[in-house]
């Protein structure tokens, strides 16, 4: 059996990298890839604790963040390319129109 | 304490002419369209006519219960309601008030009557008549509630009531800024007194709670007084230079804070300034609210409170003295001025000053005796001036008159008689009541009394000087106004000259309410004896604290005979002035020099007043309350400055949050996600 340290300390290292990647990666896809990646390590630790306890709602609940997650790419893109479309670049530092 | 007769009667004296004010002033104030004439009239005249009515069957039935109980109450309602006491909405009927509601309705009835023919011109520029009678209505509420009310609270309802009023009507024209300010003066000048009049209230209330009978109503008051009435106050070192430190008598104290209140209502020195200023609104209001009625006030609370001044030496002393000089000092202004009115004003004051002096000299009936035949002969002097106004279109200044004898019949001859009675002509009403005050003066223990004699009965003369000269200058001798003027010069309508003539009948008759029985030309005839000989003042003895002195009929027909003299005398010298050597003037005028022009501006007490109190307070307003305060402090620094505090933190520091990148956002989401772990771990552990 692998002791579930591992997998949740696999998971924390990929919530981490998926962490970074969101805060310091200037392309905007690249952004959204460390976000489903986050997700994924979330999913990653509820299976683990599904496993570890014998609890089947771990999995289930796994079972709808993949759900939410594809939606939420779906959308996700839909804006890349919505923005794409107006400024010619998906730098998200030439977003940033909001400001004071 | 003397058992009260109810009587729900009483509450419609003033209560009428409050409706007439309320019905005037929801049309004006709310629908913006004054009531039509006809019925202003109606409405306004009306209802004082009717309160008059009412007045006269109430005394009547006052008249009716036996002379130790004749005291009648009517309690509306619960104003205020404590523990300890109540003031209630209610009234008082007892001989001093039967004799002001006689007085406040009757001669505002022919007031009123009056006003119909003199505020003509406002009526057909829709300028104002209705406002005129609503103002007049609601005066006529306020003072007979002042006089009505039965506890000090109402009073003071009614004491407010007549000087918003006073300034409302002296204000009327106010297109006018002129008479704004002089309606304004009136109000503030007032203010000071009434400062007095409710430090002496709570003086009183005060000292009788703390004595255990806290009581607000006059009867209560009356009733427990004797448990303060031998209180005395501490005074403060730097009060030292007071006589009788350093202890007061209670009652005196609270007696001068009465008193100050009285002077301001009724102008005494220091407060008469806004009197002769007041002339400055219509002659109705100045018959009506600057002589008869109003200023009488004052008068009338003081001998309300007589039982108080009974246990007051010193204060009564300070009101005789003050009331003295207040009239020799206005007599003397009286002489130097050419305008009608002006003459007339400063004659109120001293005459009023008069009505104190009697009240300082424990003679509060011969005070309230002089306050009825003042408000007949000076209400008709009014008015008489006020036909002479008319007829001349306006002109006030009696260097523009002269000569009216024949153009103005009706006027010139009740006017005539309104001098006679003002400078005491024997048996007139003048003569009765100003004997009974200089004999009170004579007879007092109030320090100095010889020489408040001296001082009453040289104000006397000179009363008799200055109103014959008025008289001589107005309607004798050659006209010094233009052809074209005089040309239009008529008698006014009857509604202006049929009060004339009751007023006239009462000036000359009127005196015969309270003759002394001394000097009664009657006595003997129709059953009038010694005793009932004043009958006014034996109506009046149960209701006041009056001082008695005994004096034998010789020494008062002696000191009667002396005051006709000294008043033949001014009189005498006026004539030789005016009519008979019409040169004199001028040469005393210039041979005077610059005493003339003192006296003729009124010793400029005015201008003292405006350099040593009115500047420096509008300087302080206005630099230091308002631009300094309200404008740099309070809106400056505390709105303005809050206000600009946050826009200066938002705006320099907080708005640099606002990036616009979205992963700084996401940045600072993470830190406190990651705070908030490591928190919720470490309290885990």
């Amino acid at each position: 059996m692998i002791p579930i340290t591992h997998a949740v300390a696999l998971s924390g290292i990929l919530f981490l990298l998926g962490t970074l990647g969101a805060l310091t990666r200037r392309n905007l896809i690249v952004i959204l890839m460390s976000i489903e990646l986050m997700l994924n390590a979330v999913n990653l630790a509820l299976i683990a604790f599904s496993r570890q306890w014998g609890n089947q709602a771990g999995q289930l609940f796994v079972l709808m963040v993949i759900v939410v997650a594809a939606a939420e790419v779906a959308v996700g893109l839909g804006i890349v390319l919505a923005l794409f479309r107006n400024r010619e670049s998906v730098n998200v530092e030439d977003a940033s129109l909001l400001k004071w | 304490m003397i058992e009260a007769t109810p009587n729900s009667w009483i509450r419609w004296v003033p209560l009428l002419p409050l409706i007439g004010a309320l019905v005037h002033g929801v049309l004006l104030a709310f629908f913006r369209k004054p009531l039509a004439r006809t019925l202003t009239i109606a409405l306004s005249c009306g209802s004082v006519v009717a309160a008059f009515a009412l007045s006269v069957l109430l005394v009547n039935e006052l008249t009716r219960l036996p002379a130790d109980a004749r005291v009648m109450t009517d309690a509306m309602f619960t104003w205020v309601g404590t523990a300890n006491f109540s003031a209630d909405a209610a009234f008082l009927l007892d001989p001093l008030s039967a004799v002001m509601i006689l007085v406040v309705t009757g001669v505002g009835s022919l007031i009123h009557i009056y006003s119909i023919g003199y505020m003509d011109d406002d009526q057909r520029e829709d300028r104002g008549f209705a406002r005129f009678f609503c103002y007049l209505n609601l005066f006529t509420f306020s003072m007979l509630m002042l006089v009505l009310g039965d506890n000090l609270l109402l009073m003071f309802l009614g004491w407010e009531g007549v000087g918003l009023c006073s300034y409302l009507l002296i204000g009327f024209w106010y297109q006018d800024t002129w008479n704004a300010y002089c309606g304004s003066k009136a109000f503030i000048v007032n203010r000071i007194g009434d400062f007095g009049f409710l430090i002496g209230l709570f003086l009183l209330f005060w000292s009788l709670s703390d004595a255990g009978h806290a009581a607000i109503a006059f009867r209560d008051i009356r009733a427990a007084f004797p448990t303060i009435a031998e209180q005395t106050v501490q005074l403060p070192q730097w009060l030292s230079f007071l006589p009788g430190f350093p202890e007061w008598r209670l009652t005196t104290l609270i007696g001068l804070c009465f008193f100050l209140g009285a002077a301001g209502k009724s102008a005494q020195i220091p407060l008469y300034v806004w009197l002769p200023d007041a002339m400055a609104g219509p002659t109705p209001v100045s018959a009506l609210i600057h002589a008869a009625t109003m200023v009488t006030a004052g008068v009338y609370m003081v001998s309300r409170m007589s039982f108080l001044y009974a246990e007051a030496p010193g204060a009564s002393a300070f009101i005789a003295w003050t009331g003295a000089i207040t009239a020799l000092f206005s007599a003397t202004i009286a002489i130097a001025q050419t305008d009608i009115k002006k003459v007339l004003a400063y004659s109120t004051v001293s005459q009023l000053g008069f009505m104190f002096l009697a009240a300082g000299c424990g003679a509060f009936g011969a005070a309230m005796f002089h306050v009825v035949t003042h408000a007949f002969f000076k209400a008709l002097l009014f008015l008489a001036a006020g036909s002479v106004i008319l007829a001349m279109h306006h002109e006030q200044d009696t260097d523009k008159m002269g000569g009216l004898r024949k153009l103005l019949p009706i006027t010139h001859k009740v006017f005539g008689f309104g001098v006679l009675a003002i400078a005491g002509f024997p048996f007139m009403s003048g003569f009765f009541s100003k004997d009974e005050i200089l004999l009170s003066a004579r007879l007092s223990h109030v320090p100095g009394h010889e020489a408040l004699y001296a001082v009453a009965l040289g104000t006397a003369g000179i009363t008799a000087f200055y109103m014959a000269r008025l008289y001589f200058r107005t309607f004798l001798g050659e006209s010094r106004a233009s052809a074209q003027v005089r040309a239009h010069v008529h008698e006014p309508a009857n509604t202006v000259t049929y009060p004339l003539i009751v007023l006239a009948l009462l000036s000359i008759f009127g005196g015969f309410i309270g003759p002394a029985a001394a000097l009664n030309p009657v006595k003997g005839l129709l059953g009038i004896s010694d005793a009932n000989s004043n009958s006014l003042a034996n109506f009046l003895a149960p209701a006041l604290a009056s001082v008695h002195h005994e004096v034998d009929h010789w020494t008062e027909q002696k000191l009667a005979i002396v005051s006709v003299l000294v008043a033949a005398a001014g009189g005498a010298l006026a004539f030789w002035m005016y009519v008979l050597k019409p040169g004199v003037p001028v040469v005393v005028r210039s041979a005077l020099g610059a005493v003339h022009q003192l006296v003729a501006n009124k010793y400029l007490v005015d201008e003292l007043y405006d350099r040593v109190f009115v500047r420096p307070l509008v300087w302080i307003s206005d630099r230091v309350l308002y631009r300094f305060f309200d404008a740099g402090v309070i809106d400056g620094a505390i709105v303005n400055g809050s206000a600009a505090t946050v826009r200066g933190v938002t705006s320099h520091v907080l708005k640099y949050a606002q990036s616009g990148f979205a992963q700084s956002y996401l940045g600072w989401t993470a830190a406190g996600a990651a705070v908030l772990l490591i928190y919720l771990a470490l309290q885990v552990a």
